[in-house]
């Protein structure tokens, strides 16, 4: 299922970077620490705090792309667009989807931790 | 200087946990001490405080963004020189260009690839390392003010009119000295000798260009123009001759050699600039001006008189500064005579 969710060309690269032994704690990390970030995009768009927003998405998207999770990077990628946009409603109707291709997301890495 | 396979101490700036972490432990596993950052105001505080080889900064972050952060190491004269890499993702690179032109050495784009991290990282140290070296090594001879130019403008091997003062000292009968003296007792002498007459040079805006054997050519008003350059080539004059009493004392209380020594100095237009290769090139001036300085210096023997220098000199010179007429010589390879000026000294 990984191979679809993850990029391996990506992961191999962020496994070269980091070394074999450290990429488990670097996801053990990023799967820790996402549900914060989530959680932060939900109440700065309550807030309507655009700015706040963006840099989450925008951090968001940066581990993504490290673990080489595509759909997850492209779909924050656009939230971070829309968010320079200001278009706050088109937003409320994507981060649903933020949040299931997260947990898809970290399902994979979940099996792929050594 | 530290060979570019010893580690550094550097800063790693990002808000994001892993990113940090990642570049943190990529860094120390080629060897690098690293220290982190979660935003600008962090990284400064930190950078006050330590001295860091090189930064990775990354742009997007709260608080204190990179190019807040890098603004502010740019006005800070103390923060100025450590080298920044920014960090940024693909989608930023308009950014990045804003960042380098504002001063940032180089960039990478996350997410991070081994190689390019290594490469660029051990560039900028080496490129950094390099830099103290040469900060160091310029300082010696020219004053902080031409090593800062050299620094930031680079060295173009290419040269320009400028109107100067050139000034010609050597040791008086230093061909007999060595041949009468050890060998030893001789560099002794020299290693001794240099540093004082660099310091009154350099303190008064002068920067020494060549040292030949005994001789050292030095200029004032070049490569940094100066109004004064010929009262401080003059002062300056003045000053290594109080200096050489004081060594003369010293040398006599050891029982050591004492020397005497003769200053020619001539003002005027000259080309100046950096010739040699880029691997060594030296600063220099050259035309007449240079050649006059050059024949009135060795006329100093003759004369008697340890300060000559020509008329456009002594035009330049404030009331406080007493010259003696000596009138015009003619020397050798030169079709027009000289005037000549002995400046007085107390001694």
């Amino acid at each position: 299922m990984h191979e679809t969710t993850i990029d391996l060309k990506s992961f191999e690269n962020l496994k070269a970077l980091a070394g074999s032994d450290f990429i488990s704690e670097l996801i053990d990390t990023f799967l820790a620490d996402t549900p914060a970030i989530i959680q932060q995009m939900h109440s700065s768009l309550a807030a309507q705090d655009v700015d706040t927003f963006r840099r989450a998405a925008h951090s968001l998207k940066s581990n993504a792309a490290s673990f080489g999770a595509g759909a997850l990077t492209t779909l924050l990628q656009e939230l971070e667009q829309l968010a320079r946009e200001n278009k706050l409603s088109e937003i409320r109707n994507q981060l649903q989807d933020v949040e299931e291709a997260y947990g898809e997301a970290a399902r994979a890495l979940k099996e792929m931790r050594t | 200087m530290k060979s570019p396979q010893e580690g550094g101490h550097f800063l790693v700036v990002d808000d994001n946990k892993v990113n940090r972490m990642l570049l943190a432990h990529s860094l120390e596993q080629l060897g690098h001490t690293i220290d982190t950052a979660e935003n600008g105001q962090e990284a400064l505080d930190k950078l006050r405080a330590t001295e860091y080889d090189l930064m990775l900064l990354d742009i997007e972050m709260p608080v204190m963004n990179g190019y807040q952060t890098l603004e502010a190491c740019r006005k800070d004269i103390t923060l100025r020189e450590v080298p920044v890499i920014m960090t940024s993702s693909l989608d930023e690179i308009d950014s990045v260009v804003k960042c380098i032109e504002m001063g940032a050495e180089d960039y990478l784009t996350k997410p991070l690839n081994a190689t390019l991290l290594r490469a660029r990282v051990t560039a900028s140290l080496e490129k950094k390392r390099l830099r103290d070296q040469q900060r160091k090594l310029f300082r010696t001879f020219v004053t902080a003010e031409v090593a800062e130019e050299l620094l930031t403008k680079g060295l173009s091997l290419g040269g320009k009119h400028v109107e100067a003062s050139v000034m010609f000292t050597d040791i008086r009968s230093f061909t007999a000295i060595s041949e009468t003296h050890d060998p030893s007792v001789i560099i002794e002498l020299l290693n001794d000798y240099f540093p004082l007459m660099f310091e009154a040079i350099v303190s008064h805006g002068g920067t020494v260009n060549h040292i030949e054997g005994d001789g050292i050519m030095a200029a004032f008003g070049t490569p940094v123009f100066r109004e004064n350059h010929r009262e401080q080539a003059v002062r300056a004059a003045v000053q290594m001759l109080d200096r050489l009493q004081d060594f003369n004392q010293r040398q006599a209380e050891l029982n050591r050699v004492q020397i005497k020594v003769g200053i020619g100095i001539a003002s005027g237009r000259m080309i100046a600039g950096y010739t040699g290769t880029e691997h060594r090139a030296t600063f220099t001036c050259v035309g007449d001006t240079v050649n006059i300085a050059a024949r009135i210096e060795q006329h100093t023997k003759e004369a008697g008189r340890p300060i000559l220098i020509d008329r456009n000199t002594r035009n330049g010179l404030p009331a406080d500064i007493l010259v003696d007429a000596l009138g015009p010589f003619t020397f050798k390879g030169k079709q027009q005579p000289i005037e000549v000026y002995a400046v007085q000294t107390s001694k």
